[in-house]
């Protein structure tokens, strides 16, 4: 049952993951490893809300997946950003930071 | 493409579930592999490191549970599982099931069978191309006070000629005809055309030709067109018969084509079509006896069409001389305008206002029948409420919970429509063999895909009505006390109570609603039975029709003592009381009207007093049982000397003279040629135009006249006979009769074989037709209304069991606990009756045009069927009271 900690995550964590894969093909693991990493520990995606997120970016075609060994040589499913999913990612970067601005502009207003 | 990708995705994982779950369970089984070796790597144990994840993560179902939720996919899973959930709870419980399912059966059939009728009559377009441009061009007369009059054959010279509105016209009129040459004579029905008339309705030939200008033009060849039943059963169908001759009343007409299967025209079947030769050159004002079709020009309205025939008809008067005779003045007096009006109005007639009602009426009978239903769901939920408890307290959302009642409310409406579907069907075979003289359009009628579609919406609206009770009782309140009362709450709660007695109240007042317009219509059905129409035991009075066309006998004369020579012959059979002729039948609506004038008064110009005329031979008022008031009756020496006479009705000897005797002597005439006519006779009235429509007044004229209408001596040649019989209406008496007949002459063929009962019956069909199917509607709304009540009672008396069981432990008599049950009853159906008295109040002024002899708020009805109604709910109430006077005070306290 989705709480609301993901509920706030849950529009970013689509972005998140399309800015993972904008850098390289990866798998599941690869993807929720790659955002800890980045974020150094802040954010740390549980699996249900991250194949959840993967189920939509797929269904709208943001992302495509193909199944290739890993360096382990096990097999998993590898996701590829498409190039529509790179203009979203575009698009939602850009908003973003509007928006991060905007809110700091408010938030630092004595 | 990104929402067919998915629409593909969630239909993948409705149909393809394993595989898609196989799939799931492997990636969330990957990634917690990876993470595990990640944490073993760090030093933890396998077992460790699992453990670690499933507290990070939580199981792994739940993890798929999420990813699940996420696509549209997982409505319609929801919807499925409340499905099915639905379907165990309605078989678990067949009993309810079953009764609930007849029940809107009943309601939901009804409805789906007076739609059908109502969708093949009123809306279903007319089965032609085009319809939507078909018109019957007719006339009014404001100056004789006639609203509705046909068209006439100068009036469609013109048309044809100079409208602006009209793509083309056509004349027709219903005739028929003898078939001789062949085996046994035959009397055929046909229709008269002229060349346009195929054309515009869009009928082809299937075999040979329709009618040509040529065929339709004065001194061309005769021709004919068959129908294709008569071609197939008269002549096998025989493709080689086109271009052979038939004959047709004397005359040897060239068949040129045959009708397509399906061809309907004009309200009835038809043999043949034959075009009528119109002589432009020969044609006079007047003669308004013909119906007339035309097709509208593309985007032309009624109105434009109506304001192209106003302007035309001055056309009209200019072009065609008047007949010999009449006075131009009286054609402008007559001021005779247009009145086109679409063919589907035409068709229809009367019979939407019954029709309307109907669907009303059986619409009530529905709701009472969700009434029903919502009571037996009401007091099933009763048992069920632990039940919904237990899921709204395991998480179940209130919004789940109701859209699962109503779920299952649909389920059930949607077995009660595959159930009405049924009974519709077979009601309707039942309404179109019982109902065939008053309704038009009445092979049209069938169950079709908009009577289904009709079905389902209201199967739908009525498990929303009985749903919604439901579902806003349980769905909203608080849910929890349930789970602490113990198996059953100690009394009822004032709530629910409530609800259920409002249902029956309604159904009550539904009902009477319902029985109160039954009621109007029996009473006017005696009404009409009670007014003496002018002739005694119709059912006894068999008729018949022969024809003796002028090819066949030339001499009037001869003409009269031929059908003389008959009437006699059929006297001598067996069981024939008394025998005579006319030119037509009462009641047939085939009444001929004319100008009567008077000789002592003097007229204005052009002034037009029209009465109805029959012809008539020695012993028409005897025959029929018509009294004669005043002087005799008209004698075979009348006939044959053509003796200037006539015989009136009272209505019009009272209208001319005030009083029948002094009418005797009195001279009239219908032209101002012709001789005067002595009236030696005043008879009865007689019903003509139906019991329900005022008596006409009418002269009697004999069958053979000279001067009548011009010099010529005019004799009746398609004469109607009339014999009292006991054995009328039998296969056995024609038998006799029609060897009596053809004894004279055999190439007479006979038609229109009826009893006077049978045109007398026909004259009250809708009302017949209306009475019974109300009356129908009426006996279902009273037998569900009382279904409700008892049940009701039942259910409540079932409940009260604990308390009814401490009152006798107290004293009560069994009288006191009877008396408390039976008021229960009489409460509900009393304030059912009250506010149903005021629903049919209001809404019984609807059935006016339907009504004679008596008000839509007539008393007595209101007052029977309100104490009807009271009767029969003490009667159901008093059951469950019987029952609640045997409650064991020992066995009711050890209940709980």
């Amino acid at each position: 049952m989705p709480d609301k900690a993901t509920d706030v995550i849950q529009g970013t964590l689509d972005m998140l993951v399309l800015k993972t894969l904008a850098l390289e093909p990866m798998h599941g693991y690869g993807i929720s490893v790659r955002i800890e990493q980045m974020s150094k520990g802040v954010f740390r995606p549980n699996a249900g809300s991250l194949f959840l997120a993967i189920q939509r970016l797929d269904r709208d075609g943001l992302i495509d997946s193909e199944c290739k060994p890993t360096e382990n040589n096990r097999r998993a499913k590898y996701y590829v950003l498409t190039e529509k999913g790179r203009k979203r990612l575009n698009n939602e970067t850009r908003e973003w930071g509007r928006q991060v601005a905007a809110i700091a502009r408010i938030l630092e207003a004595s | 493409m990104s929402l067919l990708r998915n629409i593909a995705g969630g239909l993948r994982s409705l149909f393809r579930r394993e595989h898609v779950d196989r799939e799931l369970d492997e990636e969330i089984g990957v990634y917690l592999e990876m993470q595990a070796a990640e944490k073993m790597k760090q030093g933890m144990r396998r077992k460790e490191a699992l453990r670690a994840l499933r507290l990070e993560h939580g199981s792994v179902e739940i993890s798929k549970e999420v990813v699940r939720s996420g696509g549209w996919e997982s409505i319609v899973d929801t919807c499925w599982r409340d499905l099915r959930y639905g379907v165990r709870m309605l078989c678990k419980n067949p009993g309810f099931t079953i009764i609930a399912a007849a029940t809107l059966a009943l309601g939901i059939g009804a409805n789906t069978a007076i739609f059908s009728v109502i969708d093949g009559v009123l809306l279903e377009p007319l089965p032609y191309p085009h319809p939507e441009e078909l018109v019957a061009v007719r006339h009014t007369a404001p100056g004789l006070n006639i609203k509705d009059l046909s068209s006439a054959d100068a009036c469609y010279f013109i048309y044809r000629e100079q409208s602006r509105t009209f793509e083309e016209i056509g004349l027709y009129r219903n005739d028929s005809v003898n078939l001789t040459g062949m085996a046994e004579p035959e009397r055929l029905s046909a229709l008269d055309v002229t060349d346009g008339v195929l054309s515009i309705l869009g009928v082809r030939a299937i075999l040979g030709r329709t009618f040509t200008p040529a065929d339709d033009s004065p001194g061309s060849a005769k021709t004919v067109m068959l129908s294709f039943d008569f071609w197939g059963r008269k002549f096998g169908g025989d493709r080689s018969l086109i271009g052979k001759t038939i004959t047709v009343e004397g005359e040897l007409r060239q068949v040129i084509g045959v009708l397509p299967r399906d061809f309907q025209f004009g309200g009835r079947d038809v043999a043949m079509l034959l075009p009528f030769q119109f002589d432009r050159a020969n044609t006079f004002l007047f003669d308004f006896s013909y119906e007339s079709v035309a097709r509208l020009k593309p985007g032309v309205t009624l109105a434009q069409a109506n304001a192209d025939v106003a302007r035309m008809l001055p056309i009209v008067e200019r072009s065609f001389p008047m007949p010999i005779g009449l006075d131009p003045k009286t054609l402008e007096d007559a001021r005779i305008g247009p009145n086109v009006r679409t063919l589907k109005q035409e068709v229809v007639g009367d019979m939407d206002k019954a029709l309307w009602v109907l669907m009303g009426g059986i619409g009530l009978v529905l709701l009472i029948a969700c009434a029903n239903v919502g009571n037996l769901l009401l007091v099933r939920a009763e048992g069920r409420h632990r039940d919904l408890a237990v899921r709204a307290a395991l998480g179940a959302t209130k919004s789940r919970i109701a859209a699962g009642l109503l779920l299952e409310s649909f389920l059930l409406a949607l077995l009660g429509c595959a159930l009405g579907l049924a009974l519709a069907y077979g009601a309707l075979r039942v309404l179109v063999a019982t109902a065939p003289s008053g309704l038009p359009r009445i092979n049209e009628i069938a169950i079709n895909g908009r009577a289904v579609l009709f079905t389902l919406v209201i199967a739908l609206f009525a498990s929303l009505l009985f749903g919604c009770v439901l579902a806003f009782k349980y769905a909203a309140g608080p849910q929890l006390t349930a789970l602490r009362e113990s198996g059953r709450s100690m009394s009822e709660g004032a709530q629910r109570h409530r609800t259920r007695s409002a249902l029956v109240v309604f159904q009550v007042a539904l009902a009477l609603v319902l029985l109160v317009s039954a009621g109007l219509m029996i009473r006017t059905f005696r009404t009409l039975i009670q007014v003496n129409p002018g002739f005694v035991m119709p059912s006894e009075i068999q008729t018949f029709r022969i024809a003796i066309p002028y090819t066949q006998v030339k001499e009037p004369e001869r003409v009269g003592r031929i059908e003389e020579e008959i009437l006699h012959k059929i006297e001598a059979v067996p069981g024939v009381s008394l025998v005579s002729i006319s030119a037509d039948v009462p009641l047939d609506g085939n009444g001929t009207t004319g100008p009567v004038f008077e000789k002592d008064r003097t007229y204005s110009q052009g002034e037009l007093p029209l009465h109805r005329f029959r012809f008539v031979a020695p012993g028409f008022f005897k025959t029929l049982g018509t009294p004669l008031i005043a002087g005799r009756d008209l004698t075979w020496s009348d006939i044959y000397n053509k003796v200037p006479v006539g015989i009136v009705s009272e209505r019009l000897a009272r209208e001319f003279w005030h009083d029948p005797a002094s009418a005797l002597g009195k001279q009239i005439r219908v032209g101002p040629k012709d001789d005067w006519r002595e009236i030696v006779g005043v008879v009865g009235d007689v019903h003509d135009d139906g019991v329900d429509k005022e008596a006409p007044s009418l002269v009697y004229w004999p069958i053979l006249t000279s001067k009548f209408e011009g010099d010529n001596i005019q004799v009746i040649r398609s004469a109607a006979f009339f014999m009292r019989a006991s054995r009328a209406g039998s296969a056995s008496l024609m038998e006799d009769v029609k060897r009596a007949v053809w004894s004279v002459d055999s190439d007479l063929p006979l038609a229109d074989v009826h009893t006077l009962g049978f045109y007398y019956s026909k004259s009250m069909a809708r009302t017949s037709f209306t009475l019974t199917m109300l009356g129908v509607a009426g006996g279902m709304a009273l037998l569900l209304g009382v279904i409700g009540l008892y049940g009701a009672i039942a259910y409540s008396v079932s409940t009260r069991t604990h308390e009814i069981g401490i009152r006798v432990a107290l004293g009560a008599e069994s009288e006191d606990v009877l008396k408390m049950v039976v008021r229960e009853g009489f409460t509900l159906a009393g304030f059912g009756v009250g506010i149903g008295v005021v629903a049919a109040f209001v809404s019984t002024r609807y059935l006016t045009s339907l009504l004679y002899g008596i008000k839509p708020t007539d008393p007595l009805t209101f007052a029977t069927v309100a104490l009807l109604l009271i009767g029969v709910a003490l009667l159901a109430s008093y059951i469950p009271a019987l029952r609640a006077t045997k409650v064991d005070p020992m066995v009711a306290l050890h209940y709980e």
